[in-house]
């Protein structure tokens, strides 16, 4: 399986520690930074592992999910759900989206690895 | 209770300040002892005649505490007996209840503006993401091993800055809290129940705005909250023009000729009925033979303000008794209702309530009006009382004995009737 994440987070300083880590560990990272057209960016990119940031320009990364589980062949994509609110109706409303799974920041980065590699793992055992 | 009376006067007879009497006479100190007779002697009426009121509100003010303890086990049947044998303990209960629910309504407060307040949310989403940018690369710097020249400085780099706007940040969050908290005006209570209180403290009566027919700047700074500025600026701005349409000197005029008589006022003024109720409500002492009530609702009927009157409970917050003429006006818009209406088991009093309901707006085609309410309380001389066709209300469900009620929402937590 391919190893190709899109990271939509509009933080610069974010998206550069998250693309570095997983540069290293071996996954071509994209990267973009706006909520309004990300649903295009996604179908264009056709990553194997989204990382979507939930309070983003232009549109939320709850809606921007929702509509991409509502696409054909985007049901089973893995992503990963960055977020500074971790109230259990958040989590609640992620979960209804479709999220793969949910992560408050602050963040570690031991945690986004660990995440990214179940995810990619699971993606790939089916 | 002192019409005929100056204020002034009359605290300067009994020895005590002219505010602190206006305190005692909206039930906000309790009147007892010699004071008590010395004033009653001035006033040249019996001393119960001065606790009436207030022990009313006393006993209403107990019914709330017993039903919102839930079944606690108060003898509510004896709730007379306990405001009479020990008013001291009586009135320490329901102020404790009272600062209940204040405490109650500012968790609320808090939890909503936590919730639903978006500065506060994007400040907070602010520092949380710099702290995890702040996390994230700091880590990968203090990773063993070596980093590459060009990462390492950019990283660097990011921490500055990133540390930069932490520190702004939190700032910023500081300062709004800071601005914001005097919303600690919110732990006295919710913004229309400091502006009640601040009128209240008034008298419902401001000469500055009667000289003028404005609202000088000055007169709402001593409203604490930003809300309950804004809330109190709204309600003075329609008092200065009431004060424009029916200057005090023509209002008192026209009560000398036509007597309390507001649909003669509203013709007389061109007015319409709630601007003459709510100038009734801002007369100064002594103007009218009794002091008058004013409740207002939205179309939610949610009470939108208040002035009290002595023996007439108003529930401190919502749920009001649904048979109050304020309500049913809402019903019937723009026809104006008059009840006479007994309020409160056995100590029952009854009042003549003027009400009426009037779309905020001019209707317009295809736009359904909103509607406030109005409603004037007027007390009934004793000797005109006991009417048989007096309508029976309560104050809220709670605290209403009549459990027959076909407008009751929730059993009631005394058990006898009226």
């Amino acid at each position: 399986m391919n190893r190709r994440v899109l990271l939509i987070e509009d933080e610069p300083n974010i998206t550069e520690a998250i693309r570095f880590l997983l540069s290293r560990e071996g996954w071509q990272v994209d990267t973009h930074a706006d909520g309004s057209d990300a649903v295009q960016v996604i179908t264009a990119a056709a990553p194997n592992l989204l990382i979507l940031d939930v309070m983003l320009p232009g549109k939320s990364g709850m809606d921007i999910l929702k509509e991409v589980r509502a696409l054909d062949g985007m049901q089973d994509l893995p992503v990963l759900m960055l977020t500074a609110r971790g109230q259990a109706r958040d989590r609640d409303m992620a979960e209804k989206a479709g999220v793969s799974r949910f992560m408050t920041k602050p963040f570690s980065n031991a945690e986004v690895l660990t995440a990214v590699r179940d995810l990619h793992a699971q993606a790939s055992r089916t | 209770m002192i019409s005929g009376f100056r204020q002034a006067d009359l605290a300067r007879k009994v020895g005590i300040s002219a505010s602190y009497l206006n305190l005692i006479e909206h039930n906000r100190r309790r009147i007892g002892g010699k004071l008590l007779v010395d004033i009653a002697t001035e006033l040249q009426v019996e001393p119960s005649m001065l606790t009436e009121g207030a022990e009313a509100a006393l006993i209403a003010a107990l019914g709330e505490a017993a039903a919102e303890a839930g079944p606690a086990g108060a003898e509510t049947d004896r709730v007379d007996e306990f405001a009479g044998r020990f008013p001291g303990w009586a009135e320490i209960v329901a102020r404790q209840h009272r600062r209940i629910t204040t405490l109650e309504r500012t968790v609320v407060t808090l939890s909503d503006r936590l919730t639903h307040d978006p500065l506060l949310a994007a400040s907070l989403h602010e520092l949380l993401s710099t702290a995890a940018a702040i996390r994230s690369t700091a880590s990968i710097l203090a990773e063993p091993g070596d980093l590459e020249p060009e990462w390492r400085d950019r990283f660097h780099r990011n921490l500055n800055q990133d540390a930069e706007r932490l520190a702004e940040s939190s700032k910023a969050l500081v300062g709004y809290l800071d601005e914001t908290d005097s919303s600690s005006a919110d732990r006295r209570g919710m913004p229309l129940e400091q502006v009640e209180a601040f009128v209240a403290a008034r008298g419902h009566h401001f000469p500055e705005i009667e000289t003028t027919g404005d609202v000088p700047s000055e007169v709402l700074q001593e409203l604490e909250s930003g809300a309950a500025r804004a809330v109190g600026a709204d309600i003075l701005a329609l008092y200065a023009a009431d004060v424009r349409a029916m200057p005090l000197r023509d209002v008192l005029k026209a009560l000398e000729a036509l007597g309390l008589d507001p649909l003669g006022l509203a013709r007389r003024f061109e007015v319409d009925l709630p601007a003459v109720f709510r100038r009734l409500a801002t007369l100064p002492e002594g103007a009218l033979a009794h002091e008058v009530g004013l409740v207002q609702c939205d179309a939610s009927g949610s009470v939108v303000f208040r002035k009290a009157i002595p023996g007439f409970a108003l529930p401190r917050h919502g749920e009001s008794c649904p048979l109050w003429p304020l309500f049913t006006a809402l019903n019937r818009p723009l026809v104006p209702i008059r009840r006479r209406v007994s309020q409160l088991g056995r100590s029952a009093a009854e009042f003549d309530c003027l009400a009426v309901a009037w779309p905020q707006e001019v209707p317009g085609f295809d736009v359904d009006p909103v509607y406030h309410s109005i409603m004037l309380i007027l007390p009934v001389p004793s000797d005109e009382q006991d009417r048989a066709d007096a309508l029976p209300v309560g104050s809220s469900c709670r605290v209403c004995p009549r459990r027959s009620c076909v407008a009751r929402r929730e059993p009631s937590i005394l058990s006898e009737e009226f």
